[in-house]
């Protein structure tokens, strides 16, 4: 900013000044914007084009002509639907059972005062991820239930309960309570306060909430990698065995990686602004 | 309180009924909480105590598994790998996300639109991003020894180096989460006031004495809010680290993660992996609270 007292300058050179202070500001917005559009367009790139061109030193950038058959044939030849159906049922599944327990949980937490138990949720998120995987791993195999899409939803519930519950409880309290103690003062039970005032309320939380664990479920490739099968493995899972198996075919590999990434990133542009709260208190993620 | 027309007996009684009615409905969340989070921390607690590889019988050792770890030379490297990634993983991220916040406090045309692109690392499926690195890492034919070449620079070993092999992971975890930081960072700047600016202006501060002496003391809270975070989350590290190097070469990126990994799921050492991830909980505890401790310190100031 120019200040008033500054010394008369004339009046060229004061343009110059700020059209200087200008491009050197949009340099650094482009500066700091362009890892990631770069990193996502090479990804691109080497999804649609082919494997020759794909391993070409110094690389091409732009595929001439485009092709797709590197998402055929990691569908044909790598079975990517199947997971993606696995990865549909079990972070589907496991969000669903979430908000079942965890939106009610939520509001219970709002109405007492009970934000103590949040505690709980942090220590959850400072846990690392496969710490729960030993004792659970080891249960499932007393069960008989290794390899099986249920032990997947019900590890799965690790991520998507404390999301939920955390999502939840924060957004009930921001709720207004007369109406719900009107209802009460008329003689409503506690469940009719819940189900008719504060549920339709709540609805902007519980897409927050749904699209939170879905998407931290849906990222996590542990889990899988640790108790899933041939048949029961979660997308993750099966883009990061296109790699063991074919080492270099970039071109499936970075189609694998699309496919898996890209509802998120759509469901992403969605909630952009609540992301915040669901990655910094949202409860199990990552390793 | 609308209960004050309510006698009192009665209303005690209501209210004490009406307590309960709500914690009927945390009750199935707590079930499963218990399960699936409450009862793995225990029986982790338990079996570190017990020498148990599956497929044969546990017998107890009592404190002899962590007698092991102290001595053991591979998971004290692992630490300081840890610690090493932790420390840069952190730090950069920091810098560079304060640094976007501040581009963005401004208002510009397209904010919105760059900011969103900005943000999308963040989200995007850790092993997907993890592949992407590892083909651009490629000494050969990867896209970064190319831009290297192009500013006239040699080209770089990157994750097949014993010594880069983690400041390259960190450059992952820097594109992953500097979004975070920022994310956080922008919304300590929202909550500014304006009066110091326009007075410090008045008394012809530049730019950067406006930065260093009102933004950033007032900032510092988010900034250690978000440190808080990202050192948990850089500690716990998995996804990239396994599926880009598996910890190695060698085991130059062996982390604390990837060495639990290594006992619990290749191994099948429960009672040794059970003992690692308690001492990996307490380094965790212990760092978020020395961090919360200077967000304390930094309130008084």
């Amino acid at each position: 900013m120019t200040v008033a007292t500054d010394a008369p300058v004339p009046f060229p050179r004061r343009r110059a000044k700020r059209w200087a202070r200008r491009v050197a500001f949009w340099l650094s917005v482009l500066v700091i914007v362009s890892p990631a559009v770069l990193v996502f367009l090479w990804m691109l790139s080497l999804s649609l084009k082919n494997e020759i061109d794909n391993l070409t030193y110094p690389p091409i950038f732009i595929p001439a002509p485009p092709t797709f058959d590197n998402f055929l044939q990691v569908f044909e030849q790598n079975a990517i639907g199947r997971y993606l159906w696995n990865s549909i049922v079990v972070s589907g599944g496991a969000t669903l059972v979430a908000l079942l327990i965890g939106v009610p949980a939520g509001f219970g937490i709002a109405r007492v005062g009970a934000q103590r138990l949040t505690v709980l949720i942090l220590i959850a998120r400072m846990t690392p991820a496969l710490s729960y995987l030993i004792p659970l791993f080891a249960v499932f195999q007393l069960l008989r239930l290794n390899n099986t899409l249920t032990a997947m939803v019900i590890t799965h519930l690790v991520i998507t309960v404390p999301i939920v519950v955390y999502v939840m409880a924060g957004y009930f309290e921001t709720l207004p309570k007369e109406l719900e103690e009107a209802v009460l003062i008329d003689g409503g039970s506690v469940w009719s306060t819940f189900r008719y005032v504060a549920l339709p309320l709540a609805r902007p939380g519980i897409v927050v909430g749904t699209i939170l664990a879905f998407i931290f479920s849906w990222n996590n490739f542990v889990f899988g990698a640790v108790l899933a099968g041939r048949e029961t493995r979660t997308l993750p899972v099966a883009v990061y065995n296109v790699l063991t198996f074919e080492q270099l075919a970039w071109g499936p590999l970075a189609a694998a990686a699309i496919v898996v990434t890209l509802p998120v990133l759509l469901l992403t542009i969605i909630i952009q602004k609540e992301i915040v709260v669901g990655l910094t208190h949202g409860g199990v993620k990552g390793g | 309180m609308s209960t004050t027309a309510i006698p009192p007996v009665r209303g005690a009684r209501f209210l004490a009924r009406r307590r309960r009615s709500y914690y009927a409905f945390i009750a199935p969340a707590l079930v499963v909480v218990g399960a699936v989070i409450v009862f793995p921390w225990l029986f982790t607690l338990w079996m570190s105590a017990f020498d148990w590889t599956i497929g044969s019988a546990a017998h107890f050792v009592g404190f002899g598994n962590y007698a092991q770890l102290a001595t053991n030379r591979r998971f004290l490297e692992s630490i300081l790998h840890t610690f090493y990634f932790t420390a840069l993983a952190v730090a950069v991220p920091l810098v560079l996300g304060t640094a976007a916040a501040m581009i963005f406090h401004r208002e510009f045309p397209l904010r919105g639109v760059l900011r969103g692109v900005f943000v999308m690392p963040m989200m995007a499926t850790p092993v997907a991003v993890a592949l992407v690195w590892t083909m651009m890492f490629h000494p050969q034919q990867g896209v970064l020894n190319y831009l290297l070449s192009l500013v006239g620079l040699p080209p770089s070993l990157w994750v097949y180096s014993p010594t880069l092999v983690i400041p390259s992971l960190v450059l992952v975890e820097v594109w992953h989460w500097t979004p975070l930081v920022m994310l956080i960072v922008l919304g300590g700047l929202a909550a500014l006031p304006t009066e110091p600016y326009e007075s410090a202006r008045l008394d012809g501060a530049s730019e950067w004495q406006l930065f260093r002496f009102i933004t950033l003391p007032l900032v510092a809270p988010f900034l250690v809010v978000a440190a808080v975070i990202r050192t948990i989350d850089a500690l716990k590290t998995f996804d990239t680290i396994y599926v880009i190097t598996g910890g190695g070469p060698g085991t130059a990126s062996e982390t604390i993660n990837l060495y639990l990994y290594l006992q619990a799921f290749a191994f099948y050492n429960i009672g040794t992996a059970s003992a690692v991830v308690v001492v990996f909980f307490v380094i965790v505890l212990a760092l978020a609270l020395l961090l919360l401790h200077v967000r304390e310190r930094t309130k008084w100031s």
